[in-house]
């Protein structure tokens, strides 16, 4: 990685992180509307089979803004960072899904 | 090379991804990254082995899931743990731009936050094992609800413990290039924490509540 | 640290080194001296089972004893001497065929081993503390949560705290192979023993923490009163068997895969030809990867998961054996109008195909679910399980040993005595279980501790000792051997069999710095390319200059040693809760060894230019 010792570059990159930052708040306010849908829902006694695949999903899309922006996984550089994650998944995914099918029968 | 990682970076000047400067750093990030990748797995089965066993057959004894959880309390340590998500995402924004000092700040406000989302989760569990009879060893259910939201507890500790001695070993000196990624991928733990909660609170407590 | 003083040291020192050691090429040395050491405890506790099996109704060792052999037997072999050795394999061979000078993480290289020694020596104390575990390795639940005496305690937190060592190394390989190879050393350039060891690090990174969970889950039950796997209070042992075995199938391919590797490489070398299908085989070793976590519940198909599951699990595991084929027709093409050598690598290599094809042929056997029935727990199973680990692993350990000894010490082992070793070996190797299948099919259960006369059994399990007899033989061969050549103490060059890859471009052993100018690759088998095309030296890829070095470090043995005290406090204070403070003693020391390494900075050190022209730090 280069050293960029002129305060050029830094004026540039400081202004890009700027308005990355300003990505990261408008997560951030979704994360929190999200989990105020989720808890509502549950509150208000929907159907159990509606309620539960929809704040499962919004978990999901919840864990995506964490991983892609507050933990720079859109960053350039994160293709083995993300490669890895997801095989984590799929095999967190089938360890799960075993343990909820076959345990019990 | 080695000893000038020890010199300090100051806004203005050098690489605009210090954590990702030098070869060690380099190293630590993916390192770092594929560790997670073996926690996904690590939680895969602590969160299987709830869902196996937090069924009526597994609640022997004591209140289950849907009588036992309050969602004031979940909700509020929710946001919290959020927060703080938030917060250490700005102390990364500072490291970024090489000030020491607002990111010290930010990672402190991180700490206060992680401290009272342990210390909600200690009053929970008090309350479960002092007024609900619901222990660790009461029945399976027990034992798998403190397993894996014991666990989750665990590594929220350990990642406070880990901030609070990178903050003190390092306020002295400053940021640098060779402590840089140290505090990179403490960040990445801590919303790894974070996510992991995520679907705590959805799975087992939401969940919970709806008798799923 | 760099130049002359590394010559003449006293005992004393050099003990220091290696406890303190974080060169990849000691641990490497310290994996291969422990990993052999359990090998020899692990074949002891075989021999003394082949011995009370001779004869019908024998009463050589007692039913607990047995109980207990069986299961030490197993964890060893697989955790303490199979795996190590692995791993010495590849802590000597992986940094040097991509031309790296260290591994991405040397303190956690180092802190790896000594995590598995202390886990490794904390299950064998249980042989002097009143009882080694006893429920089989698999450790099946309720069996092993009723187990009485703390036999299975020590199976418990030896194997967690080994395989948190595993795990560390781990990641450290799956890094140093991303980040440290040498330039031109592309993915598809690297040699066939660093791919494997690269998904074999994928492997362990997805497959331990299951057991990991799994072991804590077996810690809480036995030694803190949880309940999960105690159907009377709600809970289900099915879930122990499911853990074990998401980790425990992924784990035969963490052994078997660099075995795949080196014999790729061996067949490549000794047959003067490039490796036939290098892509298809790089594809292969990925797709064993990825459907060896597909297939786990075959070693459960009687556990009553009913059909569909059954199903599914039997098709995934066939389904292996077409990758597998393409390895083994893939090795047999590369030889084919090769100039073939028939070293003593080569010798066990060749060895190989046949014996773990045999091994294959079993496992199709028993994936066809509705057979399994009647194949389950016999010996028809332990057959199978020795044909593809001892006919895979230990021939390849074998084979990878003749092979970079001169990289391990500077010498080369005997071959005359190598092939010595080798027919004893192979022929006990398929006396003692090929016989077993038959034995199996007969109906002859396993870990059962003796079998009654006139059974139409006496036969088989008498042929299946003398077999196990003749292994003993060749392996103590292969040890003279080991001990002969380290008397004599010939140095040999840096390149003995006229090899393709990397590291037979260095000295053997290499400096500690490995290569003085960072090499340049130009494709596969660089160093061949060199000699084919080039002056037969590799091109350095930078000028000289000073070589940064990482320090060594003490930590990583106190840190494992924490650990260690902390499993004997956790152990014991079921029966006296005393025993906690010891266990939180052990937390300390291990929680403050971190702190210790986390405070203190440790930059490394230099050697400089000078120094290397004057040739120097070549111990």
């Amino acid at each position: 990685m280069a050293k960029n010792t002129n305060s050029t570059s830094y004026e540039f990159y400081k202004q890009k992180n700027k308005e990355e930052m300003k990505y990261q708040l408008i997560t951030f306010a979704l994360m929190i509307i999200f989990t105020l849908v989720a808890f509502g829902m549950v509150i208000a006694e929907y159907n159990p089979m509606f309620t539960i695949p929809v704040i499962i999903l919004l978990a999901c899309v919840q864990v995506g803004f964490q991983l892609y922006y507050f933990m720079h996984m859109s960053h350039k550089g994160h293709g083995l960072p993300a490669l890895f994650l997801y095989s984590g998944i799929f095999v967190a995914l089938l360890t799960v899904l075993a343990m909820v099918t076959i345990v019990w029968w | 090379m080695s000893s000038d990682q020890l010199q300090r970076l100051k806004p203005g000047q050098s690489p605009h991804e210090p954590e990702k400067a030098t070869l060690e750093g380099k190293n630590k990030f993916l390192g770092f990254w594929f560790f997670l990748g073996g926690e996904t797995v690590l939680f895969a089965s602590l969160f299987g082995t709830y869902l196996a066993l937090n069924g009526p057959e597994s609640n022997t004894s004591g209140p289950g899931p849907a009588e036992l959880f309050g969602l004031e309390l979940v909700f509020i340590m929710t946001v919290i743990l959020l927060t703080s998500s938030l917060t250490s995402v700005y102390a990364i924004y500072h490291m970024k731009n090489l000030d020491f000092g607002k990111m010290q700040l930010w990672l402190g406000i991180t700490v206060a936050l992680g401290l009272t989302f342990l210390g909600l989760e200690i009053y929970e569990f008090y309350e479960y094992i002092m007024h609900e009879e619901h222990t660790f060893t009461s029945d399976a259910f027990g034992s798998a609800f403190y397993a894996l939201v014991g666990f989750h507890g665990g590594h929220v500790l350990f990642g406070l413990l880990w901030i609070v001695t990178l903050m003190v070993r390092n306020s002295k000196r400053g940021l640098n290039l060779y402590n840089a990624p140290k505090y990179y991928i403490a960040s990445l733990y801590w919303h790894f924490i974070d996510v992991v909660w995520v679907f705590i609170f959805t799975v087992v407590y939401l969940m919970g509540k709806l008798g799923g | 640290m760099s130049t002359a003083t590394a010559q003449k040291k006293g005992f004393g020192a050099t003990l220091w080194d290696y406890l303190t050691t974080v060169d990849h090429k000691k641990i490497a040395i310290l994996y291969l001296v422990a990993g052999g050491i359990f090998f020899l405890a692990g074949g002891l506790e075989a021999m003394l089972i082949r011995i009370q099996l001779a004869v019908p109704d024998n009463d050589f060792v007692s039913a607990g004893l047995y109980n207990q052999l069986i299961t030490m037997h197993g964890t060893t072999m697989i955790f303490l001497a199979a795996m190590p050795l692995i791993f010495a394999l590849m802590n000597i061979a992986v940094p040097l065929q991509i031309g790296a000078r260290d591994v991405a993480f040397p303190f956690l290289n180092s802190l790896g081993f000594w995590l598995f020694f202390f886990g490794g020596v904390l299950l064998n104390v249980s042989w002097f503390t009143g009882g080694a575990p006893d429920a089989g390795w698999t450790a099946y639940a309720p069996l092993s949560t009723t187990s009485p005496g703390h036999g299975v305690d020590y199976y418990v937190m030896g194997l967690q705290i080994s395989g948190a060592g595993t795990l560390i190394g781990g990641i450290n390989f799956l890094v140093t192979i991303v980040n440290m190879r040498a330039p031109g050393m592309t993915y598809m350039r690297m040699p066939l023993f660093t791919w494997t060891a690269f998904v074999t690090s994928v492997l362990i990174l997805f497959a331990f923490p299951a057991l990991t969970v799994g072991l804590f889950l077996m810690m809480f039950d036995r030694m803190f009163g949880a309940n999960f796997f105690d159907p009377q209070m709600g809970g289900n042992h099915v879930i122990w068997e499911h853990l074990f075995w998401i980790f425990g199938h992924p784990e035969v391919y963490i052994l078997v895969l660099p075995i795949f590797g080196l014999f790729s490489d061996i067949i490549s070398t000794f047959s003067k030809k490039r490796l036939f299908g290098y892509s298809a085989m790089v594809f292969a070793v990925v797709l064993i990867g990825f459907l060896g976590f597909m297939v786990w519940a075959h070693h459960m198909f009687t556990t009553g998961l009913g059909p569909v599951a059954n199903s599914i699990f039997a098709i995934a595991t066939m389904a292996i054996a077409v990758p597998t084929g393409i390895k083994i027709f893939n090795w047999i093409f590369t030889m084919w109008g090769g100039s073939i050598r028939m070293t003593t690598p080569m010798l066990w290599t060749v060895a190989f195909i046949p014996s773990f094809t045999l091994g294959g042929f079993g496992g199709v056997m028993l994936a066809a679910a509705a057979a399994d029935y009647q194949y389950h727990d016999t010996y028809f199973v332990v057959a199978h399980f020795h044909y593809v680990i001892v006919g895979g692993v230990v021939f390849g350990v074998f084979a990878g040993l003749h092979y970079w000894w001169p990289k391990f010490f500077g010498t080369m082992l005997s071959e005359k005595l190598g092939k010595l070793a080798f027919w004893p070996f192979f022929v006990g190797f398929h006396l003692t279980f090929f016989i077993q299948h038959f034995l199996g099919l007969m109906g002859m259960p396993r870990r059962y501790w003796k079998f009654l006369p006139n059974q139409d059994l006496d036969l088989g399990n008498l042929v299946s000792t003398i077999g196990a007899f003749l292994m003993a033989i060749g392996a103590v061969i292969f040890l003279i051997n080991v001990i002969v050549t380290s008397v004599k103490g010939e140095k040999v060059s840096g390149d003995p069999w006229d090899g393709r890859t990397l590291e037979w471009s260095i000295p053997s052993p290499p400096p500690f710095y490995n290569f003085t100018q960072t090499p340049l690759v130009r494709g596969l088998d660089p160093l061949w390319i060199e000699k084919r095309q080039g002056n037969g030296k590799m091109t350095p890829a930078e000028p000289l200059g000073d070589i940064h070095m990482p320090n060594n470090s003490f930590i990583p043995f106190v840190m494992s040693l924490g650990l260690f005290i902390a499993g004997f406090g956790f152990i014991y204070q079921v029966d006296d809760k005393n025993w906690l403070i010891v266990g939180i003693a052990g937390m300390l020391i291990t929680l403050g060894s971190m702190f210790v390494r986390s405070v203190k900075d440790d930059l490394g050190y230099h050697i400089h230019k000078e120094d290397l022209e004057k040739g120097a730090g070549s111990e």
